[in-house]
């Protein structure tokens, strides 16, 4: 039986950066996953590195991966671009809350500030009229995530870890995984598998939250910022069975990802044309310009869903070798630099940068 | 025979006859219609607006396939010439 110091199941951008943090810090890794690199929620993604700010651990984990993913800005494949995130107020009750937000950034160190009517529309010559200001991060960027996800695990390949092109059935009883071709691997196991935490770990509550996003043709310089309505929190982060907020995004390209919409209870991934109805009416009205241009592809994913919203991101409950890295919603693209070196540091003893307590599993007893 | 439709293309005036298409009268003018990402010329290929060759700028808006356009009096329109 083949014997490692760390067995990453899953080679979304999570397991990936898990790989690949575990191999820089000496660790004999091995790497599972039947499918491709970055293949599920990771290739969904709209790939905003965004300070989320609306929890205080959520923002301590995206404020800490936000600085390592500086080390990815000069990287091709990545296609990182500074920016910056554009929340926009759409009335007075909106407007009213930068000031709470302004304060929340800026206890977390992350830059940003208030932008009224006249520079907003300035900043984005598209959004409609009569809006009442908004909020600028200037250091929020974008990425194109599957590729991070490939660059992960090849600097992980090319410092000796394992790669297994097969699924995982089963946890051994101290560690180790059986794979699905009946091969058994043994060592302490980080299980980093997404929406398909329950398979492995059915004592993590885990639920699918599906999502639409929709691309444009080229239309380069008409959206310049990722550009968010200061509503979106409440469609992330409430619980409605489904909602919709005004998310849009500039690719280098000049094409325009549209978001966003938010699910419970969808658990099939084809295209609901109401909830794209729903999604674009939403955007049309901050952006009506948008309505004249054609997409060219909808799709959907989902995100892994924790009980409580934040990841699970350590030791799991009673088990002595057992790891978990899932959980991240819709965040986990942002946050998957900062969860790996956060777990990998748990791993090796060492104290994390952060406080590692608020991502514990064993917070979920079940 | 109906009066013709008078347009704009790369800002050059032409004059074409009603119901021409937009790739039409591009092509008599010889102009190129679109580049594709990689910077290679592009010229319409199927002309029923399946293959999205013929993309031009029309009126101010980006990506209209041009051969599913008929001309209007008076369009300005843009290749990316």
């Amino acid at each position: 039986m083949k014997s490692y110091d760390l067995i990453v199941v899953g080679a979304g951008i999570v397991g990936a950066a898990c790989a690949d943090c575990a191999s820089e810090a000496g660790l004999r890794v091995a790497l599972v996953e039947p499918g491709p690199i970055g293949g599920g929620a990771t290739a969904a993604a709209m790939g905003h590195l965004v300070a989320m700010d609306d929890d205080p651990a959520e923002l301590a984990l995206a404020r800490y991966s936000l600085g390592l993913w500086q080390a990815m800005a000069d990287l091709p494949q990545a296609e990182y671009r500074r920016c910056g995130t554009l929340w926009v107020a759409a009335s007075e009750e909106d407007r009213a809350r930068i000031p709470a937000k302004l304060a929340r950034l800026d206890a977390a160190g992350v830059a940003a500030r208030a932008v009224d009517a006249r520079e907003l529309y300035r900043l984005e010559p598209a959004l409609v009229a009569g809006l009442a200001g908004g909020l600028l991060v200037p250091a929020d960027a974008v990425v194109f995530p599957p590729a991070v996800a490939r660059h992960l695990v090849e600097r992980a390949l090319r410092r000796g870890t394992a790669f297994y092109r097969s699924g995982a059935s089963h946890i051994g009883a101290a560690a180790g995984v059986r794979l699905h071709d009946h091969s058994e691997l043994s060592g302490p196991v980080l299980v980093a598998t997404g929406c398909a935490l329950p398979q492995l770990l059915p004592g993590l509550p885990l639920r699918p939250r599906k999502g639409h996003l929709a691309i444009t043709d080229r239309y380069p310089g008409t959206v310049h910022h990722q550009v968010l309505e200061l509503g979106y929190a409440d469609s992330a982060h409430g619980e409605a069975d489904s909602s919709v907020a005004f998310n849009v995004q500039p690719r280098p390209t000049g094409q325009i990802l549209i978001g966003s919409s938010r699910e419970y209870g969808a658990t099939t991934p084809e295209v609901s044309l109401p909830m794209v109805r729903r999604m674009l009416q939403r955007a049309f009205r901050f952006m009506p310009v948008l309505r004249q241009l054609d997409a060219l592809r909808l799709w959907t994913g989902f995100r892994p869903v924790s009980a409580d919203g934040q990841p699970y991101l350590g030791r799991v409950a009673g088990r002595r070798d057992v790891w978990v890295a899932a959980g991240h919603e819709g965040l986990g693209i942002t946050t998957s630099l900062g969860s790996a070196r956060l777990v990998v540091d748990l791993v090796l003893g060492r104290r994390p940068a952060i406080d590692p307590q608020p991502y514990d599993p064993a917070r979920v007893a079940r | 025979m109906s009066a013709p439709v008078r347009l704009q293309i790369n800002g050059h005036g032409v004059e074409v006859p009603p119901g021409t298409s937009v790739a039409a009268a591009i092509a008599r003018l010889g102009l190129p219609f679109r580049r594709s990402v990689q910077g290679h010329w592009r010229a319409p290929l199927c002309g029923i607006g399946v293959c999205f060759e013929c993309r031009v700028r029309i009126d101010g808006l980006a990506q209209q396939r041009a051969c599913m356009l008929p001309v209007r009096e008076g369009m300005q329109v843009w290749t990316d010439a």
